[in-house]
């Protein structure tokens, strides 16, 4: 395929991120958007709307971003966000087990009312909190920090990679454990959601080098199969 | 020593007070000075020193010099005043620390008895009179030295009551203002922190705390939960007695210390000041307070939480919205004159150049804006609005404060939808705010059109665009607005004349008007519900010294607004500056000079501003603004 030569097609994909106050929404949309990081970071009002693009071999994805604030008040204008989204995130921080029965709830939330197809992720951040800090959870999970900082009681993680990724597994969402703090993994989601997006449900242009399906079905895998099928019923993202 | 927190008493031992009924006009009308006139004043002699010759010597000693000006005011520590003036019959006691606890008004007692007098002894009179009146000039001019018997008798006073005093107070107060900010670290009983913990939390010189008339706490500015329980138990169990005495708290002192109470419906305010604000301008911080918290919840969903529940814990509803709280409570603490003077700052530009915008605004409309304004480094810039509404300052108060006091906006970067009530216009309802802050050019993504972050310039000199809807819908509809508006601005210029503005800052008093003596001013103009003022630089630029100067500012403003006063020329001496307040129907104008300042040549430098400002109108204010 010669889709190299010609400018590469872009689209516009709106993605919406979901979750519990305080679990880094924002931390992970600032480090993908502006490669940024702040500790202590001021709750968000209401909801942030950011663009970033991602670059994909055969194509450009431009993400429309709805960084929406967690707390309570703000459940009610959700639909607003997710409605129309081709794609979700859905965080939690893996240290606070309350946030992840909150993750479930939005997970169910965005299957009975968000469009059909939507691409969701579920993603653990701050794993910069835990002994497995710095190494990302798809290279090596075990690769020894154990001894680094925090000494002890480093390791602030309550939810196993395991137990959320089974329930990911079930639910058919792609999963991640994140540190926007480190940077670890958050590229890779947005990617990972980038190539999850089913063809026929992208907007905006299209060239000719477009016609491929984008069926990556593995996280840790940033390239587009060309080979793979157009149809439709190859979409369904279940990455994992 | 009976004492309040009311400021330096030295700066006002020579209040000058002078009815003013006439409105302004040109101050160079010569105007003959008015006869002396009988006055019915009672003379109110403050309690303050006990050992005072005060009442005597004034029913002795009365003179031409105060009977001719019909009153002197003299303000005594514990924030009582008396006025004297010339037939002095008798003495009437004013004291506030006499009023019976709950009785206390929240203002001051300023004049009371003679706020009906003198009506047409007009400002204009007055300043041709300084220097015309022979009489007057000594008293006034040469005030140390004449040695009037008023004079000595003020002097007496101030010495006997306050002066060492005064000057500690004054050199002490604002010694730990550098760390008023500084976060309180968290009781740790392990490490047995209790102690210092509480010294630093009783060392703020501002506290605000608001609870639950059950006694939960919702918001307290310095301290954590642990640290502040038992003070809220307290403060609950004061306020709820006098409650149930059907004569509700408003305030109370202890030592330097004002505390003020202000109750909403379910809530219970508190401010807690050294900073020797009055009652009324604590009472107002805590009304903003309480218009952040309506601003997040709507009235009726207050009162439904709390109907409800009357046990509700606020803190979770109101979640996020702490540092939004904090950074007004902190703005209020440095001193604000936005909050002060309950207006607006407007960014100054030329008229035709303001006409531009506004009907760039304008032709960029669409159906569902409500209000469209541009901001650009905390002053309004332009503003668009329908006919039938008007923006109330507080809410831009609130506006401005979640926009570049809290940060949680702009450092977000990219574009903001923000549900909104703004209880000035409407308490019962949301209303969605599309805030875009503008990267200046350099930053800005050319490419795709949206704003990218830009985090070098500090949001204080930002350009921000602010688009509010009825419809939570119409996102995108004000994006395309905002996208238009932004495109024609730069396009026709106007996009680089609001950044020159901005850049350019304010300017000082001298560039305004050469050799001028003011060091800073406020004006407010009534009508148009805005201020303006210099830049603080050189004298005011350090937090410690304009805290200073709001505080003076803060007096002047007290004394211009007690409840009973009709007061309209203030005039303060003290060691470190000469000080003028100025009220007229039109405007507000305070003002502050260096102390070696004549009494003439202040008035003059401000009537320079004056006029200044009264030919630049259109320029430092929004007049009118643009309607749809």
């Amino acid at each position: 395929m010669a889709e190299a030569a010609a400018p590469r097609p872009s689209s516009s994909v709106k993605l919406v991120l979901l979750g519990e106050a305080a679990v880094g929404k924002s931390s992970l949309v600032l480090r993908f958007v502006n490669n940024d990081f702040q500790e202590n970071k001021e709750p968000t009002i209401g909801a942030a709307f950011l663009t970033q693009k991602c670059n994909l071999p055969t194509r450009t994805i431009k993400f429309e971003i709805w960084d929406t604030a967690g707390q309570e008040r703000f459940a009610s204008l959700a639909p607003m966000y997710y409605r129309n989204a081709q794609s979700a995130l859905v965080v939690y921080d893996l240290t606070k087990p309350t946030s992840l029965v909150k993750a479930k709830h939005w997970v169910a939330e965005l299957q009975r009312q968000a469009s059909p197809g939507i691409v969701i992720a579920l993603v653990g951040n701050k794993l910069d909190l835990t002994n497995e800090a710095g190494d990302s959870t798809n290279t090596s999970g075990e690769d020894g920090d154990a001894d680094a900082a925090e000494g002890d009681d480093g390791d602030a993680r309550k939810i196993s990679t395991a137990e959320a990724k089974e329930y990911a597994e079930e639910e058919g969402l792609l999963f991640f454990e994140t540190s926007a703090k480190l940077g670890t993994n958050v590229t890779e989601v947005f990617t990972a959601i980038a190539n999850a997006i089913p063809e026929t449900s992208l907007k905006g242009t299209r060239g000719p080098g477009s016609t491929q399906a984008n069926a990556s079905r593995s996280e840790d895998q940033s390239r587009v199969s060309l080979t793979g099928p157009r149809d439709n019923a190859s979409k369904e993202g279940c990455a994992c | 020593m009976p004492s309040d927190s009311s400021g330096d008493p030295l700066r006002r031992t020579n209040q000058l007070n002078v009815e003013n009924g006439a409105s302004g006009n040109t101050i160079e009308e010569q105007r003959p000075p008015l006869p002396p006139r009988p006055s019915l004043l009672q003379t109110g002699n403050g309690p303050a020193s006990p050992h005072s010759p005060s009442k005597s010597a004034l029913q002795a000693k009365a003179t031409t010099a105060i009977s001719s000006l019909d009153i002197q005011t003299l303000s005594f520590p514990d924030g009582s005043r008396g006025t004297f003036s010339a037939p002095t019959s008798g003495s009437v006691s004013e004291s506030l620390s006499e009023l019976p606890e709950g009785q206390r008004t929240p203002s001051r007692n300023v004049n009371r008895n003679g706020s009906d007098l003198n009506d047409d002894a007009s400002l204009m009179s007055i300043a041709p009179t300084l220097r015309g009146n022979g009489d007057l000039a000594s008293f006034l001019d040469d005030e140390l030295n004449t040695q009037s018997p008023a004079w000595r008798l003020l002097n007496s006073q101030t010495e006997a009551a306050n002066l060492f005093e005064a000057a500690e107070f004054e050199d002490t107060s604002l010694i730990d203002f550098d760390h008023e900010f500084d976060e309180i670290e968290a009781v740790d009983s392990q490490r047995g922190n209790e102690e210092e913990v509480l010294r630093k939390w009783k060392s703020k010189l501002k506290h605000y705390l608001i609870l639950s008339s059950a006694g939960k706490p919702i918001y307290s500015r310095h301290g954590d939960q642990n640290l502040v329980n038992g003070y809220i138990g307290i403060v609950q169990t004061i306020i709820s007695f006098f409650e149930g005495a059907k004569d509700p708290l408003l305030g109370f002192a202890a030592g330097e210390t004002r505390f003020v109470v202000v109750t909403e419906g379910p809530l219970y305010f508190v401010a807690i000041s050294k900073l020797g604000e009055s009652d009324a301008q604590l009472r107002s911080q805590l009304e903003a307070l309480y218009m952040q918290i309506l601003s997040t919840l709507t009235l009726p969903a207050l009162k439904q939480l709390f109907s409800n529940r009357p046990n509700t814990d606020l803190r979770r509803p109101l979640g996020g919205t702490e540092t939004l709280l904090s950074s007004l409570a902190d703005t209020f603490t440095k001193g604000s004159a936005s909050a002060l003077l309950s207006a607006l700052e407007c960014l100054k530009i030329r008229k035709s150049q303001r006409y531009t915008i506004d009907s760039t605004l304008l032709k960029a409309r669409t159906e569902k804006l409500l209000y469209g304004l541009i901001v650009a480094g905390g002053r309004l810039v332009s503003v668009i609005r329908p006919k039938r509404h008007s923006l109330h300052p507080s809410d831009l108060q609130l506006i401005f404060n979640m926009l570049f006091e809290a940060k949680s906006i702009e450092t977000g970067g990219g574009e903001n939808w923000i549900p909104i009530c703004l209880p000035g216009f409407n308490s019962s309802g949301y209303l969605y705010m599309y805030v875009s802050f503008l990267a200046s050019q350099e930053e800005c993504e050319v490419t795709d059109g949206r704003p990218s972050t830009a985090s070098s310039t500090s949001p204080q000199d930002k350009v921000a665009v602010l688009l509010i809807s009825a419809d939570k819908e119409s996102f995108y509809e004000l994006q395309k607005m905002r996208d238009d508006v932004v495109s024609q601005l730069e396009k026709n210029g106007s996009m680089d004349i609001i950044k020159t503005a901005v850049r350019g800052g304010r300017p000082s008093t001298t560039d305004i008007i050469p050799g001028s003596q003011l060091r800073h001013y406020l004006y407010k103009s009534r009508s148009n519900v805005q201020f303006t003022m210099p830049s603080f630089a050189p004298y005011f630029c350090s937090p410690i010294a304009r805290r200073r100067l709001m505080s003076l500012y803060h007096n002047l403003h007290a004394s211009a607004h007690a409840k009973h006063s009709h007061l309209k020329v203030i005039h303060c001496v003290s060691r470190d500056y000469v000080s003028l307040g100025w009220a007229s129907p039109q405007f507000e104008f305070y003002c502050v000079a260096g102390p070696s300042t004549t009494r003439a040549s202040l008035a003059k430098s401000a009537n320079d501003i004056i006029q200044w400002i009264k030919r630049e109108e259109q320029r430092v204010f929004i007049i009118g603004g643009a309607v749809f």
